[in-house]
């Protein structure tokens, strides 16, 4: 049984499509402000590689494992490589199902790039390629089906509006997985590691704020109230967990930081991103105040730890998406949702259906990613040499450097005869 | 009183700045430079254009020391710098002067003997 398409939601979610893919960039931008400058092109390409990898993985498998079927645990086969995904919409949905695939792909590659942040500045690059395209089917379309898919969570009553258990929790609790195999950097907890460009961490957190209105305000897959309100939430949250983060900041420093405030608008984004379209733009605000504060808690934490979570993905990502799931269950509302009602308005059943997420998918992505990287670290080496380390990975796993300067460049020139006649490049 | 001159590899610079610190040698300054010394070109591409990078990477210190501290400060930047690759870096040492402490007028030997110390 299908519905008809509407041209209306069809055209929002062709641009929320394009709104979360463009997340990955900015994410890349987030990440790459935040290592030292030797590693900026290997950050960033991490995360521009999940554009490639898990676009295609989900095309060929993820989607299908994902969303074909009803399945308690996974999907089917029957949309690997796409077929049978066309035109028509997707039960009773009002969009075409390729618009349906393409807009759940772009959640699967950015939360792919999120990973990243864990192992940045050490994995190598083919290892972590490798382990993208696995990951990005054994742990995402599995957690996908799950939330999104007519799994077995969604089936005993989670509620999930845009992927606290995919995306969220799954990137955070993989990311400590990853950190932990791959072990910390040979400097780490010796040397001060410091951001190397304030800048493009505020901008690649414009970027993803800009994105996650498509991210969120998509996950209705229409035009209708439910994108509404998780698109007025998605302006909200982010704006009290920021609140939150000038107030901490001031009471621990005297002094609100640049990229606090930056790390507090990706916090507002994932908090809010469960919980979107489920509670009223009052209990967002709230949400946004009061749930920055265990990750502010956490990223104040992690580094006084032995566990190089590099970019923190753990405490911005996995606690707050844990948070914000747990939050549904307290402060939904049915006059607001239509669908159900938390503790504080008389259900405490949907507190439990939240709080079994909160347990399960944090666990599942742990172990799986642990076991993988195990397993993989078993067949190929994870990491890169102290020297190339050293060196920094954009000359080494790359070939090249953001911010070369062209002196002493001498071309080499692939015309036989001119072999012989090196120019040296001009340093202007 | 002597200049010594070390150019080291940036990744070593901090452990450089260790060895100095607990060889109790203070006032330094250190600069970004390029140089090339003999160790391998990196081939670096950009697009289409391939290229052989001749010069590398190198940080260079300026430490103005009493005679008695010559030595320490050689061994604190070379002891700090050593990675046994070729591209280490080179340490040179050249007579002083004069030196002056701009706040004070300090010349010489207390214009280089760090201000708690005397």
């Amino acid at each position: 049984m299908s519905g008809a398409i509407d041209s209306g939601d069809t055209a929002w979610m062709l641009i929320s499509t394009a709104l979360v893919l463009l997340m990955t960039v900015g994410l890349g931008l987030f990440y790459a402000g935040l290592v030292r400058s030797k590693n900026t092109l290997n950050t960033f390409m991490m995360c521009l590689s999940a554009l490639g990898i898990a676009g295609v993985t989900w095309a060929l498998v993820g989607y299908s494992l994902a969303f074909d079927g009803e399945g308690a645990i996974i999907g089917g086969l029957g949309n690997v490589a796409l077929s049978g995904v066309g035109f028509e919409p997707r039960g009773d949905g009002t969009i075409p199902e390729l618009v349906f695939m393409a807009f759940q792909g772009t959640f699967c590659i950015i939360t792919v790039a999120l990973v990243s942040g864990a192992v940045v500045e050490r994995m190598r690059f083919g290892a972590w390629m490798v382990f993208a395209a696995l990951w990005s089917v054994l742990v995402y379309a599995v957690l996908a089906h799950w939330a999104f898919g007519g799994g077995w969570l969604a089936a005993q009553g989670t509620l999930d509006f845009a992927g606290g258990v995919p995306v969220e929790m799954a990137s955070g609790f993989s990311a400590l997985a990853a950190a932990l195999v791959v072990g910390a950097r040979k400097d780490y907890g010796r040397q001060a590691l410091l951001p190397h460009n304030a800048v493009y961490v505020l901008l690649g957190a414009g970027v993803l704020w800009f994105g996650w209105f498509g991210f969120n305000g998509g996950s209705g897959l229409s035009t209708g109230d439910p994108s509404v309100l998780a698109f007025v939430n998605t302006m909200l949250t982010p704006a009290c967990s920021l609140i939150t983060w000038f107030v901490l900041d001031l009471i621990r420093g005297r002094k609100v930081t640049a990229i606090g405030a930056a790390t507090a608008i990706i916090v507002g984004c994932v908090l809010i991103t469960p919980a979107g379209a489920y509670i009223s733009p009052g209990w967002a605000m709230a949400l946004g105040f009061v749930g920055a504060l265990p990750c502010y808690a956490g990223i104040m934490w992690r580094p006084r730890t032995r566990v190089d979570e590099t970019l923190d993905v753990l405490a911005a990502h996995g606690v707050a998406g844990f948070t914000g799931i747990l939050a549904i269950g307290l402060v939904a509302q049915v006059g607001w949702n239509g669908v159900a009602d938390g503790l504080f308005y008389g259900d405490a059943g949907q507190l439990g259906s939240q709080a079994v997420a909160a347990a399960v998918a944090p666990a599942y992505a742990f172990v799986v990613t642990f076991v993988l990287l195990k397993l993989l670290g078993a067949v190929m080496p994870l990491r890169a040499s102290e020297h190339e380390e050293a060196v920094g990975m954009d000359v080494y796993a790359h070939g090249e450097e953001a911010y070369v300067t062209g002196e002493g460049a001498i071309l080499v020139l692939h015309d036989r005869e001119e072999k012989q006649r090196p120019m040296v490049a001009d340093p202007g | 009183m002597k200049l010594v001159i070390g150019i080291v590899r940036p990744e070593r610079a901090n452990q450089v700045l260790e060895a100095l610190y607990r060889a109790e040698v203070r006032g330094l300054s250190i600069s970004r430079v390029q140089g090339h010394g003999g160790e391998l070109d990196r081939v670096e591409t950009y697009r289409g254009t391939t290229v052989k990078m001749d010069l590398s990477e190198k940080v260079r210190f300026e430490v103005a020391v009493s005679d008695s501290f010559v030595e320490p400060t050689i061994e604190a930047l070379a002891d700090g710098a050593r990675t046994g690759e070729v591209g280490d870096g080179k340490i040179f040492v050249v007579p002083l002067e004069r030196a002056v402490r701009i706040r004070t007028g300090d010349v010489d030997m207390e214009a280089v003997t760090p201000v708690g110390d005397q």
